[in-house]
């Protein structure tokens, strides 16, 4: 069985790699956006699916990297590749600016603040001058390695197809390492995981600072691919389009994810007709999902023995009503 | 001085519409721990079905409806918004109210997004002009305008919100609710039909902030499907600031918020207000995440 469900991924992945050649520029184009999310839900996942902490200004750090690279690729002319590591460094530092004041404070209110966050962010880059007010950066120049520049369509769904294939192979070992074990833990019982000996502080910050790494690299991809980046793009409706992709396939269920993510870029693209009623119906589909499958399309499944609801938490219960 | 105090009048009548919208906020927040951030788009529906009555009363917007018929528009926009959020609290979040805590934030997401561009599908999403315009003629105390219009808005808001202290401290009704805030199986058990009360404090909370709507699309004179999102988030933040779950602190937190914005726009300039709030907002959660009026236990609601 196992070696059934290798096999079948290492196909898909050769399929995902021979797919660019059967596709037509403008299903392409879609993909390429499809993998984008599959990056960034990735790292959401982190911070929502395995921590349970809900954050609502994920794009900001999706702008963090973005920004990042633009500014430095354009203003000082660095190499590409030398910006990833500055804009993860940066994504790292506001995840933790953001993740500390939020600690002590029950998980609406960070929510909240993480939204606020958000928010700052967007206003920042458009106010400020070296983010180009809000007109945003244009004339991002191509990413090269060697003498070969990436320009086509080709190219970047090549690099994000490796990135987003990194991504889930992180996100996969570390859910499944001591860390992810804790985070977990610490979505389901606060005070027993560090009754264990679990760094609540330590582990939460370290969970938004992978978050935001993740979401930051997507974002200096993002500036190249499309060489020019706009304000607009890290909206709080991106921010909630990614969460909705999480939720959909399933909190801290990898291919869950993934799925989640094709369906938000590309029931919208199928459902060309009804482009006012995209936000409307994926507004319904949280209720809807929330309501009667709250664990998503294809929930994480549990190793361990006894759980018969793996969404069900235990630490907080004097909001529930006893009939 | 006389800027002074005509920010101070500026402020005060967006501090009321903060205050009306935090009661929502904060009276939800007290009775069943949830922050509903659909709250906001009551705000909007308020403005949008009171545009849309206004709109067919007065036909091509003239003011012949007389401020009889605006009144009447007015009281039935609120009870037809207090009825939406009956609705939403019955659809979405009682079959939630005892799942985990994500679920139900997620739940609220997604009620605000369906809200939302369900009004921009109903009414499309440029902007509306407000068919009533207010007259501009008003008092010139020590240099500084405030128009009868401003007068009449702050004197509503303080109405709404003296009945909804009243109601709440001399009704069996409020008294339910407080009693809910402190324990609810112990309410339940004594009889209080507590799906009945949360519903209750569901249409007083979209009821105000209807009010509130309604009042903005006067005041401000057009309207738009997400101008509910950003409001929501100052009243949240007023709520917080007055110490949420406190129907004292919501007036209080909305007016401070208000004022604070009305001068901070002044000094530093129109486009760090939002900045300026949202500052606040996480200053507070982090150094007195119980606000102004929470150092003693504070009477919750």
């Amino acid at each position: 069985m196992k070696k059934y469900k290798k096999h079948s991924l290492l196909l898909l992945v050769i399929v995902m790699f021979i797919l660019p050649l059967l596709l037509d520029i403008y299903w392409l184009d879609v993909l390429t956006l499809v993998l984008f999310y599959v990056v960034l839900t990735q790292g959401l996942n982190i911070v929502v699916g395995y921590t349970g902490l809900l954050d609502l200004g994920y794009a900001a750090f999706f702008a963090v990297g973005a920004y990042t690279t633009a500014i430095l690729m354009t203003t000082f002319h660095w190499s590409f590749w030398l910006t990833l590591p500055v804009a993860a460094i940066f994504a790292a530092v506001a995840g933790i600016i953001v993740g500390t004041p939020t600690l002590r404070l029950r998980s609406d209110y960070l929510a909240i603040v993480t939204l606020g966050f958000g928010e700052i962010v967007r206003i920042l880059a458009i106010n400020l001058d070296i983010t180009g007010s809000a007109s945003g950066i244009y004339g991002i120049p191509r990413p090269t390695i060697g003498s070969y520049v990436l320009s086509s369509q080709q190219d970047f769904y090549y690099l994000i197809l490796i990135v987003a294939i990194l991504s889930v192979l992180v996100v996969y070992r570390l859910g499944h390492s001591r860390i992810g074990r804790a985070w977990v833990y610490i979505r389901e019982d606060e005070d027993a995981a560090e009754a264990m000996g679990i760094n609540r502080i330590r582990l939460k910050l370290l969970s938004y600072a992978t978050g935001a790494v993740i979401g930051s690299l997507a974002g200096s991809i993002f500036a190249v691919k499309m060489s020019a980046i706009a304000p607009l793009s890290f909206s709080f409706l991106q921010s909630v389009m990614i969460l909705l992709a999480v939720v959909l396939g399933g909190l801290g269920s990898i291919p869950g994810v993934v799925i989640g993510a094709a369906l938000v870029i590309v029931l919208p693209e199928v459902l060309r007709g009804a482009e006012d009623w995209r936000y409307l119906i994926f507004g319904v589909a949280l209720v809807i999902m929330m309501i009667f499958r709250p664990q998503g399309i294809l929930p994480k499944k549990y190793e361990t023995e006894d759980r018969s609801d793996p969404e069900e938490e235990t630490n907080d219960k004097n909001h529930s009503i006893s009939v | 001085m006389d800027v002074f105090l005509q920010i101070f009048f500026d402020g005060l009548v967006i501090g009321a519409f903060y205050s009306l919208i935090a009661l929502g906020y904060t009276m939800v927040y007290g009775i069943i721990k949830l922050l509903n951030f659909a709250h906001g788009d009551f705000y909007m529906l308020g403005a949008f079905i009171g545009y849309a009555l206004l709109s067919f009363f007065t036909g091509d917007g003239g003011l012949n409806a007389g401020l009889l018929g605006i009144g009447a528009v007015f009281i039935v926009t609120m009870i037809i918004v207090g009825l939406a959020g009956m609705g939403v609290e019955r659809i979405a979040y009682r079959p939630l109210l005892t799942a985990p805590r994500l679920s139900i934030l997620i739940t609220a997401i997604g009620v605000s997004l369906s809200l939302e561009y369900a009004s921009m599908i109903g009414w499309g999403a440029s902007y509306k002009v407000y068919p009533i315009k207010l007259p501009k003629n008003g008092l010139e105390i020590i240099g500084a305008q405030i128009s009868f219009a401003q007068i009449g808005l702050i004197v509503l808001s303080a109405l709404l919100m003296i009945g909804l202290r009243l109601f709440i401290e001399k009704t069996i009704y409020g008294k339910a609710m407080r009693a809910i805030a402190l324990d609810q199986a112990a309410c339940s058990l004594m009889g209080i039909n507590v799906y009945r009360i949360i519903s209750l404090t569901f249409f007083i909370g979209a009821f105000l902030a209807a009010g509130a709507g309604i009042m903005s699309g006067v005041y401000y004179g057009t309207i738009n499907f997400m101008m509910g999102f950003i409001i929501g988030l100052k009243a949240f933040t007023a709520a917080v600031l007055g110490g949420i779950g406190n129907i004292t602190g919501a007036m209080i937190g909305g007016l401070v918020l208000g004022l604070v914005e009305s001068y901070g726009t002044y000094y530093l300039g129109g486009s760090w207000k939002d900045v300026l709030a949202f500052g606040i907002l996480i200053l507070f959660l982090v150094f007195k995440p119980t606000g102004i009026l929470g150092a003693k236990e504070m009477e919750r609601m």
